[in-house]
Order: C-alpha cells, then structure tokens, then sequence
C-alpha cells in the first residue's frame, strides 16, 4: 500500500470535514444538566391583559422566543415555531413569545393575527429585558427544560431542525420535581435592552 | 443650500431603506428640528434591493458608505452670524442572522449665515 498516498488522501479528507463543520449552521446540543442555570421568572400580560408567569410552565419543555415585528429574522423563525406547538401539543412543550416592540400590542395584534401564532404572546418590559441581560440582539431564544433551567440559548437565527432537536432532547428526559427561580442570570447572558426612551 | 451627512455602515451589516419593503419594518428617516434653516427636503440615494436568507423576498436596504442631502432655506429673517440645526436620524440595523435595536441619533449642522 502507498502510504505516502494513503496519509495524503486522509489529510485531504480530514481538512475538507474541518471545512465543512465550520460553514454547518450551528449545531443542535443542549448543556449537561450540572451547567443549566435556572431562568429569572417573570410576570407579564398577553394581549388580553391577563397575566402569564414563566412558572406558569412547570414541568414543560420551553421555548422563550425574545422578539419583535421589525425583526425579519424573528419572522422567519415564527412559522416554525408555530409548526412545533403544533407537533408537540400533547406533550408538554410549549412556545412562549415576548414582544420588545415599542408601540406595544398596536404594532404586535396585526402580526401575530396575520401570522396565526398559535402560542402565548406577552409584551416584555425593561425590567425582563434586563433579567436576561447582556447583548442587544435580536431574535434571542432561550430553550428551557422541564425544571426551568436554561438548556441552550441561541442569539440570531439558527436552523430549524436545531431547535426540533433539542426540543426532542429535552422532552426525552425524565420530569423532576423542581420549579422556575426568581432573580437574575447568574453568568452575564443576552441583554435584550429595547425598551429605552429613544426607541 | 445642500448639507450632506455621511454614514457609513460596519462591515456585514444593513439598514432598512427610507422606504422599505414591508410596512413592519423601521425606515430610515432624517428629520430636522425647526430653527435658523428650514429643511426643504432630505434625498436618499438609490436602496439595494437584497436578498438575505431570513426573507423569502428582497429588502430594500442601504449598506456600506451612504450620503444623505438635505435641502436648507435660508429665511429672509433668519439671524446672521453662525448657528446650528438639529436634527434626528432613526434607524435599526440588521445582519444575515440579527436585528439591533431601533436607534435615534442626533444630528447637529454648524453653519454661518451671512448677507
């Protein structure tokens, strides 16, 4: 065997995997447990007022979508996640989207009506904004166990089937008897400050 | 008299047009307070209309190295000697995979008025 040739052939091979990794869109994974830190509960009103906690969602796998209706990228993720509240109905999972719009539900109605969101949609406030703290950017999507731990977040747009798979990860654990914590992010996270004067 | 400002955009980055493709998203907008110069109107150059991956249409955007020209009257009574205008531009800025928050930022054109 020309091993010369062989060494060549597995370097070319090994180089072109290290290329195509680095252009693959992110990759699905979730954090061991023992990293998980809890997320900052909350309180804030859907469109009719109502009050919606992040407790409310004990014992089911959440998607926390940070977004608004200027933001072309939160649009393209909303169809999807539309599509898994619809998949996953029935197996305790749910969407939960907060709105950084500006102009509150007049700007936010007409969308999500437009959109047919089939999920809970809450208008966030500066005070949630900053529980979550660190970069301005959105969309920001947190993805949460059945425990109220943070899995994984995700700042911009990331594929669809990353978000499917660590969904099906999480729903594929066993539930635990835990709830949602209050209080701040213990390590810096996104900071989705939108709600300022100048806005 | 025309006054130009420049704008330049960070490398990757986008902003809506003055006149955007969906009604949902921010323009780009220049507006002057009123004071010694009156804003007769403000030009924007041609938009790009891009494709991004998040859009199954093209946007209409600005990006890179861009000018703005503002048309200014000078009223018969306005005070000679230097002054300044101020004024506001809104925008919001977006990437291939993110949206930055809509921003205000202000403007102020030093000029010299004079017979």
């Amino acid at each position: 065997m020309n091993w010369t040739l062989y060494r060549r052939w597995v370097a070319i091979v090994a180089l072109a995997i290290a290329l195509v990794c680095c252009a693959l869109p992110e990759a699905p994974y979730v954090k061991a447990e023992k990293d998980r830190k809890p997320a900052p509960g909350f309180e804030l009103k859907d469109a009719s007022g109502a009050t919606v906690k992040l407790s409310d969602y004990r014992g089911k796998v959440v998607l926390l979508n940070f977004w608004a209706t200027w933001c072309p990228p939160c649009q393209e993720e909303i169809p999807w996640f539309i599509g898994f509240q619809q998949e996953f109905k029935d197996r305790d999972f749910s969407v939960l989207g907060v709105s950084l719009d500006h102009y509150g539900w007049p700007a936010i109605n007409p969308f999500v009506q437009q959109m047919k969101v089939n999920y809970p949609v809450v208008l966030g406030s500066e005070e949630v904004a900053q529980i979550y703290g660190g970069e301005e950017a959105l969309p920001t999507t947190f993805v949460i166990d059945r425990e109220g731990r943070i899995a994984r977040t995700h700042i911009g747009l990331v594929s669809k089937n990353t978000y499917k798979q660590e969904i099906l990860q999480l729903m594929g654990s066993p539930k635990k008897n835990d709830s949602f914590r209050s209080g701040k992010l213990a390590s810096p996270g996104p900071v989705l400050a939108f709600l300022r004067p100048n806005h | 008299m025309d006054a130009k400002v420049s704008l330049q955009l960070r490398e990757g980055y986008h902003v809506n047009s003055n006149t955007p493709s969906d009604s949902y998203l921010i323009p780009l907008k220049l507006t002057w307070m009123s004071g010694a110069l009156e804003a007769a109107g403000v030009t924007y150059p041609k938009p790009l209309m891009e494709k991004y991956s998040f859009s199954p249409t093209p946007l209409s955007v600005f990006s890179g190295t861009f000018d703005l020209i503002t048309k200014f009257k000078v009223p018969a009574t306005a005070p000679i000697g230097p002054t300044s205008v101020s004024g506001k531009l809104r925008y919001q800025a977006c990437n291939n995979t993110m949206c930055l928050p809509p921003k205000n930022l202000d403007v102020v054109l030093q000029v010299d008025i004079s017979k």
